[in-house]
């Protein structure tokens, strides 16, 4: 889909902002909203940029920086923590070779930590774009993260 | 409803050959002539291990182990064992194997204390057939409303049951609707608020999954009585499964008039649109929600007003969370007296509770109010795992606190609660042993809410933030012993003068870890020592410092 | 719609939801909530259906349901026989999952390592 094309699903409603946002941000293969696309939203909607750049930066979700193709968020909350989501963040970061906002190299990978994700009873846990892994130790985040490289093939 | 006597006749191929096809007969002719049908059940299992004891049963839960049956034993069993309590020793096998079955093959309590209401059709029917909802009996309670009852009757039902708000906040459910429907206004809307964010709590996540019509059907139930005609569930981002099952329940609820115009043929009309969050936890909170759901940033405003007067674009609103919502349909079809009739004096009805943490058996739990936290952790929850001791639950959320083994045996309900300096909260319960540190603890629950917060005023945005680097420098073993007295008045300071309910009760975690763990804290700061061995003192290197420099260190 | 049309609705699944009516013999409801697939429900899911497939059970089917609500022991699924109680099996994996329609569903001996309840339909 263009941003024309979702601009034009969602008409100009100032409370579908938060829709048209993650639309035009998914529709994005490196998962980030650029200049330009606040700036469509702010004219289409015809609010003023600042007002777009407000609530895009409000929300944890919307990055304004090219972000990779998959998009690893790990639970850093107080269950994950206690069931050893420390271990988890280490090993992603040794396989990715990245650090926590950072991107692998070959654009496929962004490691962030996100607040919790409502799957306590499997924690540690994390999400790869909409997917949801629990039970996650060291070794399982390595095969996780294999699996998703083939898949990427 | 579970039977009083479990009795597992093992089936395997050994013992079939050694005819205990004719000892389950002849059992089950026994219970029934003593007309005990309803309290034991008989239950036929795979091969239990010593086919060359064979036939054998076992009784649970007194876990007895009975072999080389014959026909003839059967009757003695059941007067002796099952009528008397007293096991037939001559049959009994009692040898270390014979325990290790009986433990083995012992059923996992969790299931039997509770009592599922809410929870009734989640891991029962399939959430994206409204059919299978409808041959539960949904959407029965919405045409006995639109049919039978006037909204006026509605809400006194509501008010009667004594249901309390089940987000956290506690607010009696039918009051709230009162206030919507008498607030002057022609639009009036109804928001189901699904922005479950609290660390702990999955309880939303779950019947938004498992049964999201029963939300739809509470929503519509609701919008009846206020009189309004357009509902709203705001549903963080982070549940894509939950928003996926909501919005095709929806589409199948219109496809059958259950949603749209002139439903069930009468003059009300009510539609659903699902809005969705992007990662603000402070959107929980009412008034922040409603500015995310008309498009703005999710910054609460002061109240009064109250949605119920001034909400959505200024309308009357009523906001009511996901569970609120799930036990509407119950009370309209059992009554009010009956949801009344469960639970304690000021709490009524049952409450789902996320067990995760230190426990063996983890996952969602409901039961009525009232159960006692150590019927929670320990009979429903199976205890702590590896032989660790129990060190206490936190409730609540980063919005509660702390509950140490002292008071096990608090029934759950929002006045003893608030009693202990904690609160219900949503329903999060993070289970804590020996080897959990509370300072540690506080921090990190001080790490999300400085994380979460909206910036706005200045208690919560500055306040928290030297809260959170206070309890650094005690986990540093950098503590001074005023800091103990700073972290007091400071939290006292941001509870009250906070503009919403996140800054609000923040704090919480800190107070009630020093109410009760104040020992902890003198602990680091005057003797450099983690007792539970988690803060590192040696060259300052914390937890979260060597994460950060192990991190620095790969790449 | 009418409150008639939702009874007749109500009755005709009522008796699909019990097997009696309906075609199955066997139903295996497989929790379907995130908690288990984030466990490798979906996994297991998959497992169940590509066995009966192999062997050809025209009397068996499976569906999902939400959370099942016992996280620590997920995926989980429950078998339902007529006139028999529900077996509820927990940790399953997909070679489990095998296990159980070649050792339960066909031969009738439920595999007891993986029961965690046995409950009334």
């Amino acid at each position: 889909m263009t941003r024309e094309e979702i601009l034009n699903k969602y008409g100009k409603s100032k409370d579908n902002l938060l829709y048209i946002l993650h639309d035009i941000q998914d529709n994005n293969p490196q998962h980030y909203l650029t200049d330009e696309d606040l700036k469509a939203v702010a004219k289409w909607l015809n609010l003023p940029y600042s007002y777009v750049h407000g609530v895009a930066t409000f929300y944890s979700m919307f990055s304004l920086k090219p972000r990779g193709r998959y998009i690893i968020r790990v639970c850093e909350s107080p269950t994950c923590h206690l069931m050893g989501s420390s271990d988890v963040i280490i090993e992603l970061a040794k396989t990715l070779g990245v650090g926590i906002g950072e991107t692998t190299k070959d654009g496929l990978f962004t490691l962030e930590l996100t607040s919790c994700i409502g799957v306590c009873g499997v924690a540690p846990a994390m999400m790869i774009n909409e997917e949801v892994f629990g039970n996650l130790t060291p070794e399982r985040v390595r095969q996780i993260i294999e699996e998703k490289r083939r898949e990427s093939k | 409803m579970p039977k009083r006597l479990d009795i597992l006749v093992c089936s395997g191929a050994a013992c079939i050959s050694n005819d205990s096809t004719t000892i389950k007969n002849k059992l089950q002719a026994v219970l029934k002539e003593h007309n005990l049908e309803d309290e034991v059940a008989i239950v036929e299992t795979g091969c239990m291990g010593p086919c060359e004891l064979g036939p054998v049963m076992l009784v649970y839960p007194d876990g007895v182990f009975y072999i080389r049956l014959k026909e003839g034993d059967v009757e003695e069993i059941v007067k002796e064992h099952v009528i008397k309590g007293r096991p037939v020793k001559r049959l009994q096998w009692t040898t270390p194997e014979a325990r290790k079955i009986v433990e083995e093959k012992k059923q996992i309590p969790f299931f039997e204390k509770q009592l599922k209401i809410v929870l009734s059709n989640c891991g029962k029917i399939d959430p994206e057939n409204i059919e299978e909802y409808i041959a539960v009996g949904g959407y029965e309670a919405l045409a006995k409303v639109l049919t039978e009852m006037t909204p006026e009757q509605v809400i006194d039902e509501m008010i009667k049951s004594g249901l309390r708000g089940r987000g956290g906040a506690g607010f009696p459910t039918g009051l709230k609707w009162k206030a919507t429907r008498e607030a002057p206004g022609d639009e009036k809307f109804v928001v189901c608020n699904g922005d479950e964010g609290d660390p702990g709590a999955f309880m939303d996540r779950a019947i938004l999954e498992g049964d999201p019509h029963s939300v739809i059907e509470g929503m519509a139930i609701a919008a009846y009585a206020i009189g309004a005609k357009q509902g709203y569930v705001y549903v963080r981002a982070e549940y894509p499964l939950a928003i996926k099952r909501l919005e095709k329940a929806i589409q199948q609820a219109r496809k059958y008039g259950l949603l749209g115009n002139n439903i069930f043929e009468t003059s009300f009309s009510f539609d659903i649109e699902i809005r969705i969050g992007a990662g603000a936890f402070v959107c929980g909170e009412e008034t922040a929600l409603i500015a995310s759901i008309e498009g703005k940033r999710g910054q609460p405003r002061p109240k009064p007003p109250f949605p119920a007067q001034k909400g959505l674009w200024g309308k009357p609103t009523l906001i009511n969370n996901v569970e609120t919502f799930a036990n509407v349909r119950h009370i309209i079809l059992n009554g009010s007296s009956w949801f009344a009739s469960i639970g304690t004096e000021n709490s009524k009805g049952t409450k789902v509770f996320a067990l995760s943490g230190k426990v063996n058996n983890t996952g969602l739990v409901e039961v009525p109010m009232g159960v006692t936290i150590r019927e929670l952790v320990f009979d429903i929850g199976g205890g702590i795992p590896n032989g660790k001791k129990f060190k206490a639950v936190q409730i609540g959320g980063p919005s509660g606190g702390c509950v140490p083994a002292e008071y096990l045996d608090t029934p759950i309900d929002y006045e003893s609660l608030k009693k202990l300096g904690t609160i219900m909260g949503s329903g999060g319960v993070i289970v804590l042993d020996e080897d959990t540190c509370m300072v540690n603890l506080a921090k990190f629950f001080l790490d999300f809410t400085v994380d979460e917060s909206c910036g706005q005023c200045v208690p919560c945005r500055i306040g928290l933030k030297h809260l959170y680097d206070i309890l650094d420098r005690i986990t540093k073993g950098k503590g001074k012993m005023e800091d103990l007295e700073t972290l007091e008045k400071l939290g006292e300071e941001i509870k009250r003068t906070s503009l919403c309910g996140l800054g609000q009760s923040a704090p919480n975690p800190v107070l009630s870890t020093l109410r009760y763990f104040r020992d902890e804290y003198i602990e680091h700061i005057r003797d450099k020592k983690c007792r539970a061995g988690v803060c590192q003192f040696e060259e300052a290197k914390e937890e979260e410092v060597s994460l950060e420099k192990k991190l620095k260190g790969i790449i | 719609m009418k409150l008639e049309d939702l009874r007749k609705i109500r009755e005709k699944a009522e008796k699909e939801l019990k097997l009696r009516e309906g075609k199955a013999r066997v139903k295996i409801v497989v929790g379907m909530g995130t908690s288990g697939i984030a466990a490798g429900a979906r996994e297991v899911l998959k497992a169940f259906i590509d066995e009966i497939e192999k062997r050809n059970l025209q009397d068996v089917i499976v569906t999902q349901s939400g959370e099942k609500g016992l996280s620590s022991h997920e995926p989980i699924a429950e078998v339902w026989e007529e006139g028999k109680p529900v077996v509820v099996y927990g940790n399953l994996t997909p070679d489990i999952a095998r296990r159980i329609v070649a050792e339960h569903i066909v031969n009738g001996n439920p595999v007891t390592e993986y029961v965690i309840e046995v409950k009334e339909a």
